[in-house]
């Protein structure tokens, strides 16, 4: 065999090695994906959609059983809140310093820090929910349960800051200097430049760096594991124990429940309705990013 | 690279021999309550057998510990009621037969929040109504128990589905083992229960007396009163005593190892049960349960040595009201 002819099977061999490596992660997702269908169908067989949908009551494990997912979501949907609520304002104004403001040193030194925020195991957060931050929370607030979704919800939008922070950031610096540059000579002042022209110009950034931050605190499991609870409520109160869709997908795969019972079902049907929450939002988010690339390139 | 390949093959070989020589293990899994006991039994054993044998302690809780045990998983089950039905069935199905042995007695307390001033005790009619099925989404707050009682939200805390304990409660309150509202935060992890009722003024729960014992100044106990002045007048506590005597009721119940018949003819498992019905009686002390009278582990070695597998009680699972002069005549026969 010619030396060309072994050149070009080795790079057939080549383009192909790599080929198979961009498509395993597809093969997972669709494994991954069939089988939380195929467990979800045989749970639908089983609970009726509607039932699954507007029941008020979570207690597959209990003899009296229910199964409405509303009490599991609106766990999640305050942790969420409250996470949002403190990441979002924090992280975007940490974005503005970062880009408008910060020398180039003091940036050098913060933003590694930012990403050791983004560093720390969740597990760790978790015990720094339920036993730093609720016993802090509880001298203002004598009433707070020790499980409670307060603190889990203010830990995990610390978390998120980082994500908040960085993305922002990211998109802040895209706005090209010329639009900065035209309103300092328009007489504008820093902060005048910061917020109303590199912020608006740069929101749809922003608005994905947000609705990534959603998603993460939607999916995230070990901090509401640990500090909010096991107790599916129907509630918006966030003094309280709750449970969360994903502490309560912990709670069964911990427990010894039999594979093939409607129990076990219950866990399937429950990640494919939060993957169906975080799928949209990350449709959302690549969507937003998509058009804001559009207006600089 | 010469080099490479002889540390490989050390490496090969010491792994070789580790395997040759590795320990065997008793794996145990079940409940939480029985926990502390087997777990201060297999320190002090695995002490004395300086390394030759290895144990393993779960706690998947009852329930889980004998879906375990009874697809002969693990060689010994930690038990907080005798084992009910469906086991026996899953057992038979893969013809696996038990030795049952009684290793203490537990109260099992319920428990409130130190900073909670309301509670002075409660009575079996009130836990019921806290506790029923039908207590779901609509007895939430302390002045529907007792119209004194504040205004407030109440917190309930319970051991988990799986666990004997939860079993037991639920008959021995609601009348149905498993019978339980549902809206109630349920862990088989005890600890997670002591940290929830410890953190909050507003809490209530339930778990083995053994676990107040080790959280004495973070817990309040809560004395209950069955209404029955036969077996002691007025609130009661379950306080050595109380437990011993029989007054403590209907929360006091005997709690068990199931030892697989199979396994206990391995060398390292019938050591192991041997010198747990020998210590049983001091290490249950020690870890704050209450130890059985020295008859009742002379009979289980007895019948350990006989090898009489099945349970005592028929298996019912949780069975109220066994007092420790019933056990011990059950065990007898």
């Amino acid at each position: 065999m010619s030396y060309r002819g072994f050149q070009k099977i080795k790079e057939w061999f080549i383009e192909k090695a790599l080929f198979l490596s961009a498509l395993f992660s597809v093969f997972i997702t669709i494994g991954i994906l069939s089988v939380l269908i195929f467990e979800t169908l045989e749970f639908f067989k089983v609970v009726s959609i509607v039932d699954f949908l507007t029941d008020t009551q979570w207690t597959p494990l209990f003899s009296e059983k229910h199964f409405g997912i509303l009490p599991l979501f609106a766990g999640t949907f305050v942790t969420t809140i409250i996470a949002m609520a403190v990441s979002l304002p924090v992280g975007v104004i940490t974005a503005i310093y970062l880009s408008e403001y910060a020398s180039n040193k003091v940036r050098i030194f913060i933003k590694p820090i930012l990403e050791i925020l983004a560093a720390v195991p969740t597990v760790v957060y978790g015990y720094f929910a339920l036993l730093f931050v609720t016993p802090l929370l509880q001298k203002l607030i004598p009433d707070m349960s020790g499980f409670n979704s307060l603190a889990p919800g203010i830990v995990m939008g610390i978390m998120i800051i980082p994500i908040i922070a960085s993305l922002s950031e990211d998109a802040m610096h895209a706005v090209p200097m010329s639009l900065r540059e035209g309103a300092l000579a328009l007489g504008a002042t820093r902060f005048q430049v910061a917020l109303k022209v590199v912020l608006p110009a740069a929101l749809s950034g922003i608005a994905a760096s947000f609705i990534l931050g959603i998603s993460r605190a939607v999916g995230e499991t070990m901090i509401v594991a640990i500090a909010a609870g096991q107790q599916p409520r129907l509630t918006l109160n966030p003094l309280v124990p709750i449970e969360t869709v994903t502490a309560y997908i912990v709670q069964v795969s911990l427990g010894d429940t039999p594979t093939g019972t409607i129990e076990y079902s219950t866990i399937f049907a429950a990640g494919m309705s939060l993957f169906a929450v975080t799928f949209v939002l990350n449709i959302v988010s690549y969507w937003l990013k998509k058009r804001f690339r559009e207006e600089y390139e | 690279m010469k080099r490479l390949v002889i540390s490989l093959i050390a490496i090969f070989a010491v792994c070789m021999s580790a395997k040759l020589h590795a320990a065997p293990v008793i794996k145990i899994d079940g409940s939480s309550t029985v926990y502390p006991i087997t777990e201060a039994v297999a320190e002090e054993f695995q002490k004395i057998e300086k390394g030759k044998t290895k144990v393993t302690v779960g706690i998947s809780g009852t329930g889980g510990g004998f879906k375990k045990f009874c697809s002969g998983e693990t060689d010994i089950s930690d038990a907080s009621r005798p084992i009910k039905p469906s086991e026996v069935d899953l057992c038979k199905k893969n013809s696996i037969e038990y030795i049952e042995l009684p290793v203490a007695y537990d109260g099992l307390a319920v428990m409130i929040n130190p900073k909670n001033n309301w509670v002075d005790y409660l009575t079996v009619k009130e836990l019921k109504k806290m506790w029923e099925p039908a207590a779901q989404g609509k007895i939430t707050k302390w002045n529907q128990i007792r119209a004194n009682w504040p205004d407030k939200e109440m917190h309930l805390f319970g051991a988990g589905v799986d666990s004997g304990t939860f079993d037991y409660f639920t008959e021995a309150i609601n009348g149905k083992g498993g019978a339980s509202r549902g809206d109630f935060t349920a862990s088989e992890d005890d600890n997670v229960l002591v940290q929830g009722i410890a953190t909050d003024t507003l809490a209530l729960g339930f778990f083995g007396v053994a676990y107040y014992e080790h959280n004495k100044d973070r817990l309040k106990l809560v004395p209950i009163d069955d209404e029955n002045d036969t077996n002691g007048k007025g609130p009661i506590l379950p306080e050595y005593e109380n437990v011993v005597k029989g007054t403590y009721q209907p929360l006091a119940r005997p709690i068990f190892i199931y030892v697989n018949k199979k396994s206990a003819d391995k060398p390292e498992v019938k050591r192991f049960v041997e010198f747990y019905m020998k210590e049983g009686d001091k290490l249950s002390k020690e870890v704050g349960y209450i130890a059985l009278p020295d008859k009742a582990y002379t009979l289980g070695l007895s019948r350990f040595e006989k090898r009489l597998a099945g349970s005592v009680f028929g298996g019912h699972g949780a069975t109220v009201g066994v007092k420790i002069e019933d056990l011990l005549q059950k065990e007898g026969k």
